[in-house]
């Protein structure tokens, strides 16, 4: 079982006790950057596993807008702790994933990514239609209770903080071992040679629903960070398009080296577009296309690979100098 | 080598500290009010919207900091401190705003917000405003449910116009008193979003118990927000039997609209109402349909053009002479804003005898009633945080001799006309055919 504890696993443990630690540094809205991470990066892992089966889907905020409109209507009903709230985003975003399902694991390359923009858009057009949860203008969500225990005013960002990383944890973990189990490392074969996986005898098309399942749940939790990171949601930054186009440029940002990366990758995104925005009001679009055009000309796999570069350079650097560097 | 290298690295990075102090001491002497203004400055509400009231709100701010009004708002500064404005871009949907709003305040430090275009981010940023406890001033956004349903117990959220609701009212009114026996029967084409919904389902509430004749059309048009092409809606407003046709389009949308519209001669078949129609007369020029009833939420843009109040004057005066355009309903209604916290600040400084604390400023601008362009502001619903003031409609014209679109046969209507009496929600009040109000 020491298989598990690879050094993505600690990597991720040490990030978890880091940000425990940090809560306690951060000003206000650094933390509130952080948790939009933490939020985007979820996302953008359920993205880096289908990814890694050749697939891109340009309708992630369909789940992500789900579980966050989930986190809406429970707490119209009165459900308000976060872990009711987790689990009815999951569950409700892994069911509609489960359902669609069906039809989407028999599509590849556009037809795929584009079904599932289209899915995206049919939830944004019923969101703007229903008044109860306040149509285009978005319904505000309440501050929740974490296991029954309702945090002070002062406190409660921190608490919320301390719970997204948690979660993200174990989103972050649980993908890594996943995509370490044979059904995970499947996904790279059903890339290369489909036809080749049936006929060793397994079904791409299952291997494929089983990952859209999962993208979905972790899109849902997402969404959930987001909703009560935020107090507000709205079709606009939840379930548009555009929401969507975000997700995947941050997978492109991280590369799909590494689960761990695309937290790194979502919070390059929140700063760029944070700073873009503060030193070019009116061309801060302009900035954060410009950026990803610069990643994909000089960092194909994403910012990740700057790791690999570096490693590669120190080797042959050393092979050069003539001593091999020593342990590899 | 290396140590030289350090060395140079030491320096400079003392020179940089030591500036660094020296810039932070600079702005610590000459103490300043920091205003964060959202506007949209990208997309499709920028140029009607978003690009005027950002001018607006840079006039009103030099001319606040110079001291250049006239009285009452004559001396220089907020509460004898100048505004430090840090104008940002509204797009980008609620979940970017809120993150804006928590990077101004607490990265930024700024002291209050002001501005505020769409009713997606006064919704949105309400609550993060109460909880940041930063006084925002929301200037343009419509919606009633601000105070209605999201933020019932306001301390730190003002509002400073009317909201949409009002403006619908006095649209059925104008046609009430105009026209109650031509009107035949109206249609609709609204946006489908909630600024669309919302603005058809007031202004049929309204002209149900205003002009009980009238029938509303069972088909109201919903097209898409920014589809831009309405050739079968225009087709299907020729055809129908209605003679007004309401609309609350705005931006690119009412511009488009108004094109494929006028090519098809519509504006000359039916009355219509534009609930904030000015907000692209001005840019249109003569291409804006006369004869038409356009509306600018309160008594803005050119329906005051020629009032003679010295603000108001100085404001046509100054904006034209900046921009070279006249200003159209959102440079006044930002402006406006500015105004509100100009008469609370110096207010509250007043009362204090030094510059005052947030709560100071919020403690007189609640329920006030202050002097703005044309007329005043009373901050009279809401428990004194959401602003009545009178409401104008007239037809519109062409002015050869100007060269501007014009307002003819205009109706004031005060603020009590068309506003719900404070505590009585718009909806509730319109459903039950708008008692107390008094015209």
């Amino acid at each position: 079982m020491t298989r598990l504890f690879d050094k993505t696993f600690w990597g991720l443990t040490i990030g978890l006790v880091a940000l425990f630690a940090l809560n306690f540094l951060l000003e206000e809205w650094m933390r509130s950057i952080g948790l939009q991470s933490l939020s985007r990066g979820c996302v953008a892992i359920g993205l880096l596993v289908l990814w890694r089966t050749g697939l891109v889907s340009f309708g992630h905020a369909l789940f992500f807008g789900f579980g966050a409109y989930t986190v809406a209507m429970l707490q119209i009903i009165g459900v308000n702790d976060i872990i009711l709230l987790l689990i009815g985003g999951c569950a409700t975003a892994g069911l509609l994933a489960l359902v669609l399902g069906f039809l989407l694991r028999q599509y590849r390359a556009i037809f795929f990514a584009l079904l599932n923009m289209a899915f995206s858009m049919i939830l944004y057009g019923v969101l703007a239609k229903v008044e109860a949860l306040g149509s285009t203008d978005g319904i505000g969500i309440n501050q929740v209770s974490f296991f029954g225990f309702v945090p002070s005013d002062d406190s409660y960002r921190p608490t919320l903080f301390i719970f997204a990383v948690i979660f993200a944890y174990i989103a972050a973990v649980g993908s890594h071992w996943y995509l370490k189990s044979t059904l995970g490392l499947m996904t790279m074969a059903v890339r290369e040679n489909e036809i080749r996986v049936e006929y060793l005898g397994y079904s791409a098309e299952k291997a494929i629903h089983i990952k859209y399942v999962l993208s979905g749940v972790l899109a849902g939790m997402g969404g959930v960070i987001m909703a009560l990171t935020i107090g507000h949601v709205d079709p606009d930054s939840m379930v548009y398009w555009t929401v969507s186009g975000d997700f995947v440029f941050i997978t492109i940002l991280a590369g799909t080296g590494n689960v761990g990366a695309t937290f790194i990758g979502a919070l390059v995104y929140e700063l760029l577009r944070t700073y873009a925005f503060e030193f070019a009001p009116e061309i801060w679009q302009l900035i954060l296309g410009g950026s990803l055009l610069l990643i994909i000309m000089f960092l194909p796999d994403g910012l990740w690979s700057i790791r690999s570069e570096w490693r590669n350079r120190r080797a042959l650097a050393a092979a050069k100098s003539g001593d091999a560097p020593a342990g590899e | 080598m290396t140590l030289g290298t350090t060395k140079t690295t030491l320096r400079l990075v003392g020179a940089a500290v030591a500036g660094a102090v020296a810039l932070g001491g600079g702005t610590a002497l000459a103490q300043t009010v920091k205003i964060g203004t959202p506007s949209f400055l990208t997309g499709a509400a920028a140029p009607a919207f978003g690009i005027p009231a950002k001018k607006g709100a840079e006039l009103i701010v030099r001319g606040i900091n110079n001291g250049e009004l006239p009285a009452p708002y004559n001396n220089s500064g907020l509460a004898g401190r100048q505004i430090e404005l840090l104008v940002y871009d509204e797009a980008g949907g609620g979940t970017k705003q809120v993150t804006e709003l928590r990077n101004k305040v607490q990265k930024d430090n700024v002291d209050a917000i002001i501005g505020i275009i769409s009713s997606g981010t006064c919704a949105a940023l309400t609550k993060v405003a109460e909880e940041l406890k930063v006084l925002t001033i929301q200037t343009v956004c419509g919606t009633p449910r601000v105070f209605e349903e999201i933020n019932k117990d306001p301390k730190y959220v003002f509002r400073t116009i009317n909201h949409a609701t009002a403006n619908n009212v006095s649209a059925a009114r104008y046609l009430a008193a105009k026209m109650k026996d031509k009107v035949k029967g109206f249609a609709g084409i609204n946006q489908n979003y909630a600024w669309g919904q919302d603005s058809w389902r007031d202004f049929e509430l309204a002209m149900k118990t205003l002009i009980p004749a009238a029938k509303a059309s069972t088909k109201p048009q919903f097209p898409k927000l920014f589809s831009g092409q309405y050739g079968t809606e225009i087709s299907a407003l020729s055809r129908s039997r209605e003679n007004i046709v309401h609309s609350s389009f705005w931006g690119g949308d009412l511009e488009a609209f108004i094109g494929q519209a006028s090519a098809r001669g519509l504006f000359k078949r039916k009355a219509f109402v534009l609930t904030v129609g000015e907000t692209v007369a001005y840019r249109l020029g003569k291409k804006f349909p006369q004869g038409i009833m356009a509306g600018t939420r309160g008594p803005y843009g050119m329906y005051v053009v020629d009032d003679q109040t010295p603000l108001n004057q100085w404001f046509q005066r100054e904006y034209r002479k900046a921009y070279g355009s006249p200003p159209s309903q959102p440079a006044y209604q930002y402006a406006q804003g500015f105004l509100a916290a100009k008469y609370a600040y110096d207010k509250a400084a007043k009362a204090a005898g030094k510059f005052p604390s947030t709560d100071q400023v919020i403690a007189e601008l609640r329920g006030a009633t202050f002097p703005t362009f044309v007329g005043n502001v009373k901050m009279g619903l809401s428990k004194g945080h959401q602003a009545i003031t009178d409401d104008r409609w007239g037809v519109t014209a062409w002015d050869e001799k100007r060269g501007e679109v014009v307002v003819k046969d205009v109706v004031v209507f005060p603020p009590e006309c068309v506003n719900p009496p404070d505590g009585v929600g718009s909806i509730e009040w319109l459903k039950g055919g708008m008692k107390g109000a008094s015209c």
